[in-house]
């Protein structure tokens, strides 16, 4: 039965992908109802799994053999537990939504049908990714999860702007995606063994430097999913596929596949402090870039993606403090999910509304013309800047606490970076939703369609519960022991003073910015003396400018140099030294006749020479 | 059954008759053509079936027939693992490459009978080459198979085929002359230490030869197959020879044909020589690893679609000269199952830049954009293409590759490491590619000529399809024929897995 979770929106790509055409009319509810179908397995599966005691939890099946090598034997086998149950729910949850959305969505595109067959395929492979029992069967999620991006990113691919961002998109994740290759590799040299519970098990004996090594692999494979320093550059590009694309893959689910991968093999990292160290810093490097980045974007997706590299940079943070941290990553994991999905769901549906402008300069005063949208993204907004409530707010309120006691400097960071995300995000907030309209004559915002606005709604009510259900209902600490372990902080900060101090950030940070962009005027085109911050921040401070000065343009130099000595100088120095010179040369100049002459020459002369040393050796 | 010799003869049965039947319509004579690949696959397919993974005897289906007995010359066929997979790739490929480039024999030099007939024959040398045990023989095939590709290239290629079509003859006589002088230094060899002169390949893997001859006799072997591979730097015939070529017959070339080059030094490189092949690791190495990343390098940089997919290729080499010197089983039966692969992909890949080019009239990148748009489906099969070739994983190339990686990981881990960089280039090729040619609005010309694949076009490319498909999920089949002819090989040169040195003792 587990199976199907896979099995069903894979059908449903391959339905819709071959069935080509003749799907149209019904291609979207089929692929919607694949999506459902998979949802509900896994909601079964977790009620199953619900009922039974902590230890019988984690279930294994294997399809059938994959590769068998001398000793590299590796199986397409799945594992169920409560790390990847608490994925599939919201990769199908969240997924579902976000399928039901897209109907209403895309339904002027004329290549619906294949938008759907992606976002199936795409949940096929992210459940493969994170059902898969050994690393090598993950990659091939993890790489699939990575091929449907592409093809979403680029789906309007008759845009130029489109089809190179996808293209930046696969490359800088292949980049990533060689750390995954040298952990497997290392793995298996070290280890002899690449499924979990085996290097699980060799983990117990393993050196801290092999673990070191492979801890540092998995950090550069996750740094190309989940954009983390330095590969984060292709994420904001990604902005260019359509919205549901942009809140379901780069934001909700597969941008934190990284952390699940760093959370899964938490055995590794347990007794690698310095891979630990390393995860820590290009979290916290991550978590401030995407919060400057989002300070200072007019585009609202973009403002948007700056906040989920910054968010997933938190998780990171998080699951580089070893057991203390694990458990509150997965967790703000889940409740970001929630927000960050609704909030860009609401992004699309401001955009339905305002003719496919994403200029927040060009919004204000939606409120009124858009209730459910607003209220919706009201409540994601709440829960990402952690008000209690609200579903960050627990999430991230553990990691300030734990991040503290790992050290006081990473505590201070993950403060600062509250505050500023309270700065941004109400920002966004008051330039679209507040303020006075600046829309021109000619658009007549309206509220969505009840297809978006349903799934919306539902988010916006995980935004507003889910910390709370997480924690007390469904005991995400314990839950979640088993797998990746939990221990509780030494010398956290109370939160008698935690908290009040945090919220006190929060405000500051939310109060700027509503200084800022509520209550005075925001000019329609964005004004050009600004700070070099606000500069470099417009610009994604650099990351795209130094890949061009130091990759690309090296590159395309170099490839153009070699075209030129491959034909010259490697052509030239083999055909001169060939033993041919004069045979060859003076063939070539003479093309037109006589070349199966010339063959039936060297032939002969072959002949010769073998028939001559034969004879030499019978005579000796 | 003689499986082996019916199908050396059954080509050349189909040639016969389509040279016999001088009246014949071009039609009729495509027809037989494709009847004679169609009947030959069958056949392979049957005698793959019928082989015995766990056989005690290294070759099986074996004939032998006296040639030339003064020289202990025999003309003896029969296959291992290895050879088994390469054959039935051939079979495969030459009924998908016929049905696939229909049309493509005419306006050229050549006629469509000659077309016919030189294809038949360069596809019964293939299994010649493949299936010959005596070394004799496989060096006149080796030879001789230069003939009718020489041909294909010369008569049926662009503006520049007679030049390419001589550089590609040449290169190979170098090699061949290279390795006909080792070939009778080995003969000499046996002659003094078995009494009496053979080319009987299993009699002379027995053979203790000298160090310092191995090193020799081992050179002119290696360098024969590096140019028919082609590694770096004897690659620059290739280019040119499929650029020129039909895109069919650039998929016998580059698919077949030059997987003799690999499939030479698993076959007699290391079992012959293994002293030799230990000694020269290095430099193999290191030539793989070059031509891993020069490859992936050039093929970013071209303009001409078939030049690219030919640069794509001598990247592939790499992967398969590095696995085969990493003298693990990883690493073997993975440049084996490599060797398979892609051939398939690298077919993907021509036959369906074939379809473009025939409807645009050019194979220049420049020349298309914007054909996602105009062709979606015809599209859809390029880009899954040049993902097989990109060694997506699911696709039967990731297999082939990652285990080419992890078994030279296991050995040689600092070259792995280098050798994971064409991964990411493979990307940067292969989507640059896609970037250029499908996306985008299509220019007015691209919208005029480039109209949706046909049937014809879909039926011959679905099976390679679906085979790089399939075997990305279920690829033991295939590594189950493979590993007991590794595992000889890997015996022969007394090489052994490194063993996981913080494993779980089981």
């Amino acid at each position: 039965m587990h199976s199907l979770l896979i099995g069903l929106p894979l059908l449903g790509a391959a339905v819709l992908l071959l069935g080509g055409k003749r799907t149209n009319a019904w291609g979207h509810y089929f692929a919607t109802a694949m999506s459902i179908g998979s949802f509900l397995v896994g909601v079964a599966s977790f009620s199953e799994m619900f009922g039974l005691p902590a230890e019988e939890r984690s279930i294994e099946w294997t399809l059938t053999e994959w590769i068998s090598v001398g000793s590299f034997q590796v199986p397409i086998a799945f594992q169920l537990d409560q790390l990847s149950i608490a994925f599939v729910l919201l990769i199908t949850g969240v997924g579902s939504l976000i399928h039901v959305y897209s109907i209403g969505y895309m339904e002027h595109d004329a290549n619906r049908r294949k938008f759907f067959s992606y976002l199936n395929l795409f949940v096929s492979a992210m459940i493969v990714l994170v059902l898969a029992n050994n690393y090598l069967l993950l990659y091939v999620g993890w790489e699939g999860v990575g091929l449907a991006s592409y093809l979403l990113i680029g789906f309007w691919q008759h845009k130029p702007s489109a089809a190179t961002a996808a293209k930046k998109a696969f490359v800088v994740n292949r980049v990533g995606d060689i750390g995954l290759s040298l952990a497997v590799m290392l793995m298996f040299a070290f280890f002899g063994t690449v499924t979990f519970a085996g290097v699980n098990e060799a983990a117990d004996n393993a050196s801290e430097q092999t673990a070191t090594w492979i801890g540092l692999a998995l950090l550069l494979a996750a740094c190309g999913k989940s954009a983390q320093f330095p590969l984060q550059s292709w994420l904001l590009d990604a902005m260019e596929g359509p919205t549901p694309v942009s809140a379901l893959i780069h934001a909700a689910t597969m941008v934190t596949a990284g952390v699940y991968l760093i959370a899964r093999s938490n055995e590794i990292y347990n007794i690698a402090p310095t891979a630990q160290l390393a995860v820590v810093i290009i979290g916290s490097i991550t978590y401030l870039m995407g919060a400057v980045i989002g300070t200072a974007k007019d585009d609202i997706k973009k403002g948007l993606a700056g906040s989920t590299m910054s968010q997933i940079g938190l998780m990171i943070l998080a699951v580089g403090l070893g057991p203390i941290g694990y458990v509150f990553a997965i967790f703000h994991l889940l409740t970001h999910g929630f927000f960050k999905a609704g909030m860009f769901l609401g992004a699309g549906s401001v955009m339905h509304g305002m003719h496919d402008d994403v200029n927040m300069r060009h919004y204000g005063a939606l409120r009124t013309a858009m209730k459910i949208t607003y209220a919706t993204f009201g409540l994601g907004f709440l829960a990402i800047i952690g008000i209690p409530p609200f579903a960050g707010f627990w999430s991230k309120d553990e990691i300030i606490k734990v991040a503290f006691s790992y050290s006081p400097l990473v505590g201070v960071l993950t403060l600062v970076g509250a505050g500023v995300t309270a700065f941004y995000m109400t920002r966004m907030m008051a330039m679209t939703f507040f303020g006075t309209a600046r829309w021109d004559d000619d658009v007549h915002p309206h509220e969505s369609p009840k297809t978006m606005t349903i799934p919306m709604i539902i988010l916006a009510f995980g935004s507003a519960f889910g910390g709370m259900l997480l924690l007390f209902v469904a005991d995400i600490e314990s839950w979640l022991e088993p797998v990746v372990g939990f221990e509780h902080a030494h010398h956290a900060p109370d939160n008698a003073i935690l908290i009040p101090v945090t919220l006190a950030v929060v405000a500051a940070g939310a109060a700027l910015g509503w200084i800022q962009y509520a209550t005075r005027d925001v000019p329609r085109v964005a004004p050009a003396d600004v700070s070099f911050l606000t500069t470099a921040a417009r610009a994604d401070l650099y990351g795209d400018a130094v890949n061009e000065a130091v990759f690309m343009r090296p590159g395309q130099y170099l490839t153009r140099s070699l075209v030129y000595v491959d034909n010259k100088v490697v052509d030239g120095a083999v055909n001169g030294t060939a033993g041919f010179v004069g045979l060859v040369a003076s063939q070539l100049r003479r093309l037109q006749t006589g070349y199966a002459r010339s063959y039936a020459l060297m032939m002969v002369l072959g002949a010769l020479v073998i028939l001559a040393t034969a004879v030499l050796v019978r005579m000796s | 059954m003689n499986y082996l010799s019916i199908l050396v003869a059954l080509p050349v049965v189909g040639a016969l008759i389509v040279g016999g039947l001088r009246s014949a319509t071009d039609k009729l004579i495509k027809q037989i053509g494709l009847g004679t690949a169609l009947a030959s696959a069958l056949v392979a397919l049957s005698m793959a079936l019928q082989f015995d993974p766990n056989s005690s005897s290294t070759l099986q289906f074996v004939e032998k027939y006296d040639w030339i007995p003064a020289f202990g010359v025999s003309f003896s066929l029969g296959v291992d693992g290895i050879a088994l997979v390469l054959i039935v790739l051939a079979a495969i490929l030459v009924p998908v490459v016929m049905l696939a480039g229909w049309n493509e024999a005419e306006g050229h030099r050549g006629s469509v009978r000659q077309y016919v007939v030189l294809t038949l024959l360069t596809y019964s040398m293939m299994i010649d080459v493949f299936a010959a045990t005596d070394v004799f023989l496989f060096y006149v095939f080796f030879e001789a198979i230069l003939i009718p590709m020489y041909f294909l290239i010369g008569r049926f290629g662009g503006q520049r085929a007679t030049y390419a079509a001589v550089k590609f003859l040449l290169y190979s006589l170098v090699g061949g002359l290279l390795m006909l002088a080792s070939l009778v230094g080995l003969w000499v060899v046996s002659r003094e230490q078995l009494g009496a002169g053979t080319f009987d390949w299993e009699t002379l893997t027995t053979l203790n030869i000298d160090g310092g001859v191995q090193n020799w006799l081992f050179l002119g072997f290696f360098i024969a197959f590096a140019i028919k591979a082609p590694l770096f730097p004897f690659h620059t015939w290739l280019p040119d020879a499929a650029g020129e070529a039909t895109p069919g017959n650039a998929t016998l070339l580059v698919g077949v044909l030059d997987k003799i080059g690999t499939f030479g030094m698993l076959r007699y490189c290391l079992p012959l020589f293994p002293l030799a092949s230990a000694y020269f690791t290095p430099v193999v190495i290191v030539l793989s690893l070059v031509g891993i990343i020069y490859g992936a390098l050039l093929a970013i940089g071209q303009s001409d679609l078939k030049r690219l997919i030919a640069y794509t290729s001598v990247s592939h080499f790499g992967f398969i000269a590095l696995g085969i010197f990493a003298f693990t089983t990883q690493g073997q039966s993975g440049a084996t199952l490599y060797m398979v692969n892609h051939g398939f992909s690298t077919a993907a890949l021509f036959l369906v830049a074939g379809y473009l080019m025939s409807r645009r009239g050019s194979r220049f990148i420049e020349d298309f954009g914007g054909v996602a748009k105009v062709a979606p489906v015809l599209a859809g099969t390029f880009f899954l293409a040049g993902l097989s070739s990109l060694a997506l994983p699911g696709m039967s190339s990731f297999i082939s590759e990652f285990l080419v990686l992890q078994g030279t990981f296991t050995r040689y881990p600092v070259p792995a490491i280098i050798a994971t960089t064409g991964i990411v280039l493979a990307a940067l090729y292969i989507l640059l590619m896609i970037q250029r040619t499908m996306t985008g609005e299509p220019t007015a010309e691209v919208a005029e000529k480039v109209g949706e694949i046909t049937f014809r076009e879909k039926i011959a490319i679905a099976p390679v399809i679906a085979i790089i498909i399939v075997t990305g999920f279920l690829p033991q089949p295939l590594l189950n024929i493979i590993n007991p002819a590794v595992d000889r090989v890997m015996t022969a040169v007394t090489a052994t897995d490194p063993v996981a040195s913080e494993g779980v003792s089981k």
